[in-house]
């Protein structure tokens, strides 16, 4: 038992990453890595939606109708998400980052991880280990955003969480600011990944 | 003119793909060939034009900030726009539901081409990513939200189609071990979204 619960948490941290081996959520995250600290909140936000909507799904794994679910399992995320949104807006100091984040927190309802936590695991499995797996997912998914955005902020402003890291000669790379570099830079992270993992690789 | 600008814009400049990252797990998933990519592509131009217009409305006279003021002047001060999400999803998942009953009634040969991608764009965060931005960008009538709508989903399209021919060519390529598959798809789109930032700044 304790093994299993082991691997429920650790498994999605490692061999099954969310982003890098599963490929899913990749459309709200790589938006909001610009900067470290939207990418912490996102990475955080993503974390709690995931879990609650998994605790609360798996709670009622026996009671939703089978034809209607997605509709059920779409209603129980939108309410995780919008909480998380009202509290971000009212909160002092985040309301600015919930401005920045903009659609973004809107979109984890969309975001492929937490459906599809919900439905191949919280739909079969008891409350207390649907909720791990989902707080499990979410921190995977949330290592992959803060390397993200920590490389991104890095080289393309020269500051960390707002901080001056870089000495002031550093001339800011504009490129990686821009959209497309987020997804260059996802393939490396993949690539670093699956070169030591060597399991990982698709034939 | 504005209509053309607005459409140009939210194709190339605006793209869903290659600005906003919005439906990349099916853009990712659904790309391997492009006889699939062409079936999902126009069925997300189908539901987003529809739904996106669709949801302008339910804005507009019901959950912006005092939009229930034409029911009754005392809810003036009402503000239902926390609700905005669930009203959304909602709209979204309820029209492709009706979307894939009346093709399947009466377009069959459609039907069986889209197959299983159809419910899927319910989950497609193109289509309630669109959604959101026309509420964020307050366009000002209902012609405008819908060439918008119908700009981002060719936008959509045009990135799912160019990838799924780049990745059909792809399978003949000799490409390093750990980059096969995912790795290298991340890559090339981003080397297409590079290309796509020709058209920043158009002004028509």
């Amino acid at each position: 038992m304790a093994q299993k619960l082991k691997d429920t948490i650790l498994n999605p941290i490692l061999k099954g990453n969310p982003i890098t081996v599963l490929v899913l959520g990749i459309c709200s995250s790589l938006a909001v890595t610009v900067q470290l600290k939207g990418a912490i909140v996102m990475a955080l936000s993503v974390t709690i939606v995931t879990a609650l909507s998994s605790l609360v799904c798996s709670l009622l794994r026996n009671t939703i109708p089978n034809r209607v679910r997605i509709i059920v399992q779409l209603v129980v995320v939108a309410l995780m998400v919008i909480l998380v949104d009202q509290i971000l807006k009212a909160g002092e100091g985040t309301y600015a980052i919930d401005k920045q984040l903009s659609v973004y927190i809107g979109l984890i309802i969309t975001n492929c991880i937490v459906m599809g936590r919900i439905e191949a695991f919280a739909l079969g499995n008891k409350p207390i280990p649907s909720f791990l797996d989902g707080l499990a997912n979410g921190i995977g998914y949330g290592l992959i955003l803060i390397v993200v955005a920590f490389f991104r902020e890095l080289l393309g402003s020269g500051t960390l969480l707002g901080f001056q890291v870089l000495p002031a000669s550093y001339v800011p790379n504009n490129l990686v600011i821009l959209p497309p570099f987020a997804l260059i830079l996802l393939g490396c992270i993949i690539w670093v990944h699956r070169a030591c993992d060597k399991d990982l690789q698709e034939k | 003119m504005e209509y053309v600008s607005l459409f140009v814009k939210s194709i190339f400049v605006d793209n869903m793909i290659f600005a906003y990252f919005l439906g990349m797990c099916s853009y990712l998933a659904v790309s391997k060939n492009v006889k699939t990519a062409n079936g999902l592509g126009l069925a997300v131009i189908f539901v987003l034009l529809f739904t996106l217009p669709l949801n302008y409305l339910l804005n507009k006279f019901v959950l912006q900030p005092g939009a229930l003021k034409w029911l009754n002047p005392e809810f003036a001060n009402v503000d239902l726009s926390f609700l905005s999400f669930i009203i959304f999803i909602a709209v979204i998942a309820a029209f492709t539901q009706l979307v894939e009953m009346i093709v399947e009634k009466f377009l069959p040969s459609l039907y069986s081409s889209l197959g299983i991608y159809l419910p899927l764009i319910a989950v497609n965060c193109a289509i309630l990513g669109g959604s959101l931005f026309m509420q964020q960008k307050d366009f000002a009538n209902l012609g405008e939200s819908a060439v918008y709508a119908l700009g981002s989903g060719i936008g959509w399209y045009l990135a799912i189609v160019c990838l799924a021919a780049i990745r059909e060519k792809m399978s003949y390529c000799n490409i390093p071990a750990p980059l096969k598959g995912i790795g290298i798809t991340f890559i090339t789109v981003g080397l297409m979204g590079m290309a796509f930032m020709i058209f920043m700044g158009i002004q028509l």
